[in-house]
């Protein structure tokens, strides 16, 4: 007899963590838009409140709809459970908040999305926090930097703005050894494309706003916990480890030996910090979720044949894309993404920022804005947009060049994408 | 809280409330390859609620000591050493799958000890196929994967367990995949090998309470009752069956588990 299967993961986007509602029978996830739940009785208060009873008091906290969304999440991730919350933000900062304080130490991947930086580099220290930057291909790097109140490994999947493949497995390994959580930036990968739970991660976030929703109409975030960290063990998270005043005295690895770290984050970072999820938010990435791993496969058929025409082209220096054997981390992505390597990349132009700008301006079906996975494909020059205030040399620092082009490959026909692009570059060339 | 049993420390949950022996005791017993966090939601209730809880892990299980017995009967011992360590001259024991032949085999061998019964989960005999057992010996992740399906009877679940936003699934298989190697085949070739349990029932004398899952996979509804008929009149057999329920009733169906619990087992005040 065969072994009995578990749900697939086109079963699960459609279906994990919902019903048909049990009243009215509709089949579509319903937006239970309220603030607040009706109590049966005091009693029935006292136990929500006291965790003595499943349910939802208060929307800041948890919320039916929500719920779908995050159990459908950890579901499509491997994970115990998760927390919708109000951008990718928002879902780094409850990671972090909820296991450091003051005095504690991240080593994160220099190879980093402009926000999160900002947030490790500029803003966490003013709370106590410090990071050290590292390679992320770099292990010794890794391994170094760890110092006695190291409490997080931190990366992207795909890193910000080379692709740098995060080595999950050996990066995750050197955490572990150190008695230290790896979280994990998987907006870019989605879990259609990778599960870093497999790989060893123990954290996951998305910023939902991208791929998640796909349809670029709602922000939102997810946090991920894979339960499979040892709070315990580790001997540095007393927060999890310990009665929490602020909650009943609770210990929360004491209460859920899988899910201490969403206990926490949603009893405490979610009551105190409040970046919730709007219910109608939380609908909208749903929709999105349903269809994620048709979406996916088309985003990364038409990134590859983007990038067949760029690499042809004479006014392309150079493409940054790891299934190219030029990329550094070609192998590692191939073992890793066999699926794909998402459809956000960066090209460099010949010429010079008037060449860059010429190229943006000439496109009709790429839109240029700051986002990323959207259905519709997008574009940004970051040497006259997000970083038009560098000079030159600044740039190369920054890892982009004067004609740095980020590409955001949507589900459009393939041959207008084409078409758009060798106009822009046609331009581009014009002196 | 933690005690010593047969010289080795011995973990039990006591429902974020300092345990008090002087209230009625519940005494939670955990199925094959998990820990005492499978009770959550209605340990926390009932210690809130005028019992005190012993939720234990069982030998070799959770933050338990030791290696995991190697028989039902040898884990029955165990409980009443459980017992005699925390100073509890009698509890009300509920278990869940192994936990319920467990339960069974005390309240037979240990009237005195045994103040009343809830069994979830439960059929007699407890037969694991040969299938099974050999992946559980040889195979441990595909015999999770196995155990994960069967144990659950859809691919959501409200209310949520222990809270919203969990995922029951994940939950369950990474609580087994947390066990030592090993457990899991000691404890199915415990329940597999359990030959008492029929003359055990019929000794029981204590009121009992059997909780069964609708849509259980792992152990059909229809062992459960078969299993009913086994006890004595004395045992004032009640039976609760939950529609659409499966194995995993604790986190499928936390409330209506919690309710019957509430009602059977009486507390103080």
């Amino acid at each position: 007899m065969p072994d009995p299967r578990p749900a697939g993961f086109e079963t699960l986007a459609l279906h994990a963590g919902q019903r048909p509602d049990p009243v009215t029978g509709a089949r579509a996830t319903p937006i239970y838009l309220t603030t607040s739940f009706v109590f049966r009785d005091a009693d029935h208060a006292a136990a929500l409140f006291n965790m003595e009873r499943a349910g939802h008091v208060y929307s800041r906290i948890s919320n039916p709809t929500n719920a779908v969304l995050e159990e459908r999440i950890a579901a499509l991730e491997g994970g115990v459970g998760a927390i919708a919350v109000a951008s990718g933000q928002a879902a780094l900062h409850l990671s972090i908040a909820t296991l450091l304080g003051a005095g504690s130490h991240i080593v994160a991947s220099r190879a980093l999305y402009g926000g999160s930086h900002n947030l490790l580099e500029y803003t966490l220290p003013r709370f106590g926090i410090e990071t050290t930057f590292v390679t992320p291909r770099d292990h010794d790097a890794w391994r170094a930097a760890i110092r006695p109140n190291t409490r997080l490994f931190f990366g992207e999947t795909l890193g910000n703005p080379g692709l740098d493949v995060l080595d999950i497995e050996r990066v995750s390994a050197i955490a572990h050894e150190a008695g230290v959580p790896l979280l994990v930036d998987s907006t870019f990968t989605t879990p259609y494309l990778l599960r870093p739970f497999d790989w060893g991660a123990d954290l996951i976030y998305h910023s939902a706003t991208k791929f998640l929703g796909g349809h670029g109409v709602a922000i939102g975030g997810l946090v991920v916990d894979g339960g499979r960290f040892d709070w315990e063990k580790s001997g540095r998270f007393p927060e999890l480890t310990e009665p929490y005043a602020g909650f009943h005295g609770m210990d929360f690895q004491e209460e859920s030996t899988v899910a201490a770290f969403l206990l926490r984050a949603r009893r405490e970072g979610l009551r105190d910090f409040g970046a919730c999820m709007s219910p109608a938010t939380a609908f909208q990435i749903l929709q999105g979720v349903e269809t994620l791993p048709l979406r996916m496969e088309r985003h990364v058929a038409n990134a590859r044949r983007v990038v067949e025409f760029l690499v042809r082209h004479e006014m392309v220096e150079s493409v940054s894309w790891p299934e190219l054997e030029s990329h550094p981390d070609h192998t590692l992505a191939k073992r890793m993404l066999p699926r794909g390597c998402g459809a956000v990349f960066s090209f460099n132009l010949r010429g010079d920022r008037a060449a860059g700008r010429r190229f943006i301006e000439s496109l009709t079906v790429f839109s240029h804005l700051a986002n990323v996975g959207d259905a519709r494909s997008l574009v940004i020059h970051p040497a006259s947009t997000t970083h038009f205030r560098m000079d030159d040399a600044a740039l190369v620092a920054a890892g982009i060049t004067a004609g740095t082009i980020r590409l955001s490959i949507g589900l459009e026909d393939i041959d207008d994408l084409l078409e758009d692009l060798a106009r822009g570059l046609r331009a581009a060339g014009r002196s | 809280m933690e005690l010593l049993v047969n010289g080795l420390r011995a973990f039990c949950y006591t429902g974020g409330r300092p345990f008090e022996a002087t209230l009625p005791t519940v005494m939670f017993i955990h199925g094959g390859e998990l820990d005492h966090s499978v009770w959550g939601l209605q340990s926390r209730y009932l210690a809130h609620h005028g019992r005190s809880v012993l939720a234990v892990d069982l030998p070799g299980h959770g933050r338990s000591e030791g290696d995991p017995l190697a028989t039902v009967g040898a884990m029955s011992e165990w409980i009443v050493g459980v017992l005699d360590a925390a100073g509890v001259a009698r509890a009300a024991l509920v278990g869940h799958s192994m936990g319920s032949l467990i339960a069974v085999d005390a309240a037979g061998r240990f009237a005195s000890r045994v103040d009343r019964i809830a069994l979830l989960g439960t059929t007699f005999p407890m037969r694991v196929s040969a299938e099974l057992l050999d992946a559980a010996k040889n195979d441990e992740p595909r015999a999770q994967a196995m155990i994960n399906v069967w144990s659950h009877a859809a691919i959501a679940h409200y209310p949520n367990n222990p809270g919203p936003g969990f995922w029951i699934h994940g939950g369950n298989l990474r609580l087994m995949q947390r066990q030592k190697p090993g457990v899991l085949h000691a404890d199915f070739n415990a329940c597999n090998a359990y030959a008492d349990g029929a003359t055990r029932a019929a000794e029981v004398t204590c009121p009992t309470l059997l909780v069964l899952g609708r849509r259980d996979a792992m152990t059909p509804s229809r062992g459960g009752r078969g299993f009913a008929k086994a006890f004595g009149k004395a045992a004032a057999v009640q039976v609760v069956e939950l529609e659409g329920a499966g194995h995993n009733l604790m986190a499928e169906r936390p409330d209506e588990v919690l309710d019957a619990l509430v009602g059977f087992v009486p507390g103080a005040g």
